[in-house]
């Protein structure tokens, strides 16, 4: 059986604004967005107050006055680096781990222990954690992703738990499924939320005792799989269900790691491009942009190195040229001098804006409609003619980094030349 | 005295050129040679670069001990704090910077200061308390001119 921890920090920012401002412990918090216009994160006392995320500064200036809520705004420079000490002090408990978006990573613990131990084991890197950054987070423990999720926000939710809930057998299973509302499910959208209610289904338990078959005929691959995750069939890959708050691209690297820049930069090329698809598939520009690269915590014999660097882009985009322009600056920036045998990296996107909603800077001196127009060509080409038929030159040809995924089948069921053969 | 405090960049690297054979006060040596080694004072004097921050010391409660005005501090929230540490605590709304002494019936905590000026503090149930971090080092500028 597998074991999964889903390490979640509690409100983020809120969280990162009260380290340096411990007396707000218990008081409310809240964020604003760039240029102070509205909410995009509230402490949970600010949560039980009633303050909805989005909501413009004037409308409720009084009420937090009021309410003696502290307001700050973003400081995206300090949550990013709060972040990497989160992250890397993280990654250090288990050699496989995905980071999810800029305040969640999965960590695999399978066969580093159980049971007690195990929860033993969570219990210390929490304190770890939140002693080390100040940072309080909260992690679920189970034998899929789906379960870890639903166990993370028992852990939330219930004080007993001290911020770290496992369900490792089938009455904690069933208890939990049984008390988790079906829309609470990780994977689970607002669409397929309206078609369960329709169906009558309420909680997580009334979804899995529903047939398989029926499943497969109402919902889509990612629904069965989410079915067979809640009865604790271990199938969903972290990158098939992006957050929808921040996207993160990363992968591991196969045998020793990657020493040289320009690996690095290749694969680095790669990831962004593949954020920059999916920002413009859900129609989103970025605002921040993080760039990490590590190398393996579990080799005391090789040098150790890591960079986890968040930078805020003067005008939110999702253009990949513009993007992989940034990520290269910043990855040369960071680069150490010496050999370092790099196991991982990856991007991440966040602070997202709608494409539509962009708010733009006098001294932008990017032809916005052209690059658009640009993106759209490049991406309609590519439909066409397969991923990356037009791609930059950066992104290499030979995709030595990705062989990470020598062990992976192929696309049978989506890619044309995947297809099986048959005589 | 009050602290500003610093989220700490430890990412970077300056390495210096260590001449092995220390520095002598007499004929320079043909150092290039044995300039072997390098130095970067991120590995040296911080050993958990996660849970390291900075801060800049206001004020002289901590003059006795060499901690003054302007010094910078480097401070490791991840040590467990003991007796006889210097600390960064978090007293009623304020940072400060003292030792903490711990009763024998380990039941009283004080923040000692180190300057007669100023009086010890009790840290008793009602204050609102932590001690946000353990103070590892604190570097002072020698050379001031402009």
């Amino acid at each position: 059986m597998k074991s999964y921890a889903i390490c979640d920090c509690d409100n983020f920012f809120a969280s990162c604004e009260r380290v340096f401002a411990p007396s707000l412990h218990d008081k409310p918090v809240v964020i604003l967005s760039n240029n102070d216009g509205c909410i995009i994160a509230r402490s949970s006392e600010a949560k039980a107050l009633g303050i909805a995320m989005g909501t413009p500064l004037y409308q409720i200036k009084d009420f937090l006055e009021k309410n003696d809520v502290a307001v700050f705004s973003s400081n995206y420079t300090l949550y990013g680096d709060m972040s990497r000490r989160v992250m890397s002090l993280l990654s250090k408990y288990s050699p496989v781990f995905w980071q999810y978006s800029i305040d969640e990573m999965f960590l695999d613990l399978t066969g580093i222990a159980s049971g007690n131990d195990l929860l033993s084991y969570c219990k210390s890197l929490r304190k770890t954690v939140t002693q080390g950054t100040g940072i309080p987070i909260t992690i679920g423990i189970a034998p899929t992703k789906t379960l870890a999720k639903a166990a993370s926000k028992f852990g939330k939710k219930y004080k007993g738990f001290k911020g770290v809930c496992m369900i490792d057998d089938e009455t904690k299973r069933i208890k939990a499924l049984k008390m988790l509302n079906v829309s609470d499910v990780w994977g689970i959208g607002r669409r397929t939320n309206k078609k369960l209610d329709y169906f009558g289904i309420k909680t997580a338990w009334d979804f899995t005792q529903k047939s398989e078959k029926w499943i497969q005929k109402e919902f889509t691959v990612t629904g069965l799989k989410t079915w067979k995750e809640l009865q604790g069939v271990d199938c969903i890959n972290v990158d098939e269900l992006p957050e929808k708050k921040s996207i993160c691209t990363s992968r591991s690297f196969a045998d020793q790691g990657l020493a040289d820049l320009s690996q690095i930069e290749e694969a680095l090329t790669n990831f962004t491009a593949e954020c920059s698809r999916k920002l413009r598939s859900q129609h989103s520009c970025c605002k921040m942009l993080t760039v990490f690269a590590y190398t393996s915590r579990f080799r005391d014999d090789v040098p150790q190195a890591s960079i986890y660097k968040t930078i805020e882009l003067p005008v939110p985009s999702n253009d990949r040229q513009e993007l992989t322009g940034y990520v290269m600056k910043t990855l040369r920036a960071e680069w150490k001098a010496g050999t370092y045998l790099y196991k991982k990296a990856g991007i991440i996107v966040w602070e997202m804006t709608p494409d539509n909603a962009i708010q733009s800077d006098l001294l932008d001196t990017v032809d916005r409609d052209k690059q658009a127009a640009l993106a759209k060509t490049i991406d309609a080409i590519n439909l066409k003619n397969g991923q990356d038929a037009v791609h930059l030159a950066i992104q290499g040809h030979d995709k030595s980094w990705f062989l990470k995924c020598e062990h992976k089948s192929k696309q049978f069921t989506t890619n044309l030349k995947d297809i099986i053969h048959v005589k | 005295m009050d602290l500003l405090l610093f989220s700490a960049d430890t990412s970077s690297e300056t390495s210096l050129l260590l001449a092995d054979e220390g520095v002598h006060a007499g004929f320079p040596s043909p150092a290039q040679d044995y300039m072997c080694n390098a130095i970067d004072l991120n590995k040296e004097l911080i050993r958990h670069p996660e849970t390291t921050f900075y801060a800049r010391c206001v004020g002289d409660s901590m003059k006795d001990i060499g901690i003054d005005n302007g010094d910078l501090l480097i401070i490791d929230k991840s040590i467990e704090p003991q007796d006889g540490d210097i600390v960064v605590a978090y007293i009623d709304g304020n940072f400060t910077l003292k030792r903490i002494k711990m009763e024998h019936d380990g039941k009283s905590l004080w923040l000692m200061p180190e300057n007669d000026e100023y009086k010890p503090i009790k840290v008793t149930e009602e204050n609102s308390f932590i001690v946000w971090g353990v103070v590892t080092h604190n570097i002072k500028t020698q050379f001031r001119r402009q």
